[in-house]
């Protein structure tokens, strides 16, 4: 049997699908900027002798790493309101957990870069007589970020894919659009693979954009 | 001028869990000193230098850097303020074995990077510093390299005009050039030959015998946690009064004086 492609419906309607694109950009890039902030503060948690202040970020890092990820969408998005008796849109659901999820595993690679740092580094800012706090911000903390930048990356890439589950909540990312485009045209071969090269071309630029900060930031190397 | 110790240790002790390294230590030195500190592999040589500057904590006894004892003891207990410790240790200049220089840093910065953040110094003036120190030790032409492009020689220098920048009363060296290919030890050891000649006060860990001997002013042979032997060159490194100390040397083997 033949199939005859006809891109033609889909791309009729292409201004739906580019919607979609902006969403999806628009939702991973609110979500690792927050993302980066909750995984700072882990990692500060995690990092800090207090045991009061480890064993929570722990806690909830391991929580993550240890459940699926649309769980966190629905918990968010159907268990939260219960909770909290207040209802929250598919946008603010979506970006809450994948920020969070985001979180948890950048504060794995903020504490990871940081305890990388050799013990040769702290000796040799403490024998100059730097505090700890500027041992940190002048040697600690720029020598662990060039490091951290592979890893940054990586799971950036990971949240960029994760943002597709933003769909089942009904938050119109490109997914969502193409789900709708499909239910208009009936042509799911033209609709996906067209949606699944916006996204590799997606990432391919992203990629692009990581390796020439990369490569400014390990100068060094 | 009436010498009265610059540094004054009393009663040091040192534990790692139940591995007491340092058991019982008293130790002066006065300004103008240049003590070798030698003894074998895991004596406590760098457990017993890097107390000084409380890189590790004391487990018991006291410090005294001209005349002020360092940490605050309330109701038995000992405590060191971070402020006090920066403090002391600005006024301890310390070399390391593996350099520890700032790898994301050029030379130049390295030098200039504890005068800037720990002294607070204008940029100008400090590059002004960082610049006589690194002519000092030769390296006036590596300014803008980065650290590990350098030689092992080059990057000991430069940690020791990194240490020299905050004209330091004390200079420690542990072990400085224990790390370097045989070839670039002569350079370093000049640097340090340099520094005696200007009567700097200054600590030496190391294993190059024949440089102690011409070095230092008193030989300590660390053992068993405690300074098993003290003297001068001659009566340590020449004419040793302890059995252990003979055994050392001997295996050792010949070193040229
Ligand atoms: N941070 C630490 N924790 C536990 N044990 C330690 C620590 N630092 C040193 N030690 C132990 O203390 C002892 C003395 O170590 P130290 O490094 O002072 O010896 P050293 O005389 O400098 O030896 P080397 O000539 O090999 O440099 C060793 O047995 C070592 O294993
Ligand atoms: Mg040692």
């Amino acid at each position: 049997m033949e199939y005859s492609w006809d891109f033609g419906p889909v791309l009729e309607r292409f201004d739906m699908l580019a919607l979609g694109l902006l969403n999806t950009v628009k939702i991973a890039a609110v979500s690792i900027v927050l993302g980066v902030l909750v995984g700072l503060v882990l990692a500060m948690m995690r990092l800090s002798p207090r045991r009061w202040l480890s064993v929570p970020a722990l806690v909830f890092i391991e929580f993550y790493r240890n459940t699926p990820p649309i769980v966190h969408f629905f918990w968010f998005f159907y268990a939260l309101p219960v909770m909290l008796a207040v209802s929250l849109d598919p946008y603010a659901a979506a970006v809450l957990a994948l920020s969070t999820q985001s979180g948890a595993f950048y504060a794995e690679v903020f504490r990871g870069g940081i305890v990388s740092i050799e013990r040769g580094q702290w000796e040799g800012g403490r024998a100059l007589g730097m505090t700890h706090a500027a041992l940190m911000r002048r040697v600690i903390v720029p020598q662990a970020i060039s490091r951290m930048v592979p890893p940054f990356i990586e799971r950036s890439f990971e949240l960029l894919k994760t943002t597709a589950l933003a769909s089942t909540l009904a938050y119109a990312d490109l997914l969502y659009q193409a789900m709708m485009v499909n239910a208009e045209t009936f042509r799911p071969l033209e609709v996906y693979t067209t949606i699944a090269l916006m996204y590799l071309v997606l990432l391919v630029t992203a990629s692009q954009l990581a390796r020439l900060a990369e490569a400014r930031l390990t100068a060094y190397q | 001028m009436t010498a009265h110790p610059i540094l004054d240790v009393r009663g040091l002790h040192k534990r790692f869990g139940d591995h007491h390294v340092l058991k019982g230590i008293d130790f002066t030195v006065e300004p103008g000193e240049r003590v070798a500190i030698i003894g074998g592999s895991g004596s406590g040589k760098s457990t017993f230098l890097r107390c000084l500057n409380f890189m590790e904590v004391l487990s018991e006894g006291e410090i005294r850097l001209d005349g002020t004892r360092i940490g605050l003891e309330r109701k038995g207990t000992v405590t060191y303020p971070e402020k006090q410790l920066c403090q002391v240790r600005e006024r301890l200049g310390m070399v390391f074995q593996q350099f520890n220089l700032f790898p994301h840093m050029s030379v130049l910065d390295n030098v200039m990077e504890g005068l800037v953040t720990v002294k607070g110094l204008p940029k100008p003036e400090a590059r002004r510093i960082a610049e006589a120190e690194l002519a000092k030790v030769g390296l006036t032409d590596k300014h803008s390299a980065w650290p590990g492009r350098l030689s092992g020689g080059q990057q000991q220098r430069v940690a020791i005009a990194r240490a020299l920048s905050m004209q330091p009363e004390i200079l420690l060296f542990d072990e400085p050039t224990s790390s370097l290919d045989p070839e670039l030890v002569g350079e370093v050891l000049r640097v340090i030959k340099q520094l005696a000649e200007e009567k700097r006060t200054m600590l030496l860990v190391t294993h190059e015998l024949g440089f102690a001997y011409h070095f230092a002013t008193k030989v300590i042979f660390l053992a068993d946690g405690v300074f098993h032997e003290v003297g001068t060159p001659d009566e340590v490194l020449k004419t040793p009064s302890k059995p252990r100390t003979q055994d050392f040397l001997r295996r050792f083997g010949e070193f040229a004086f």
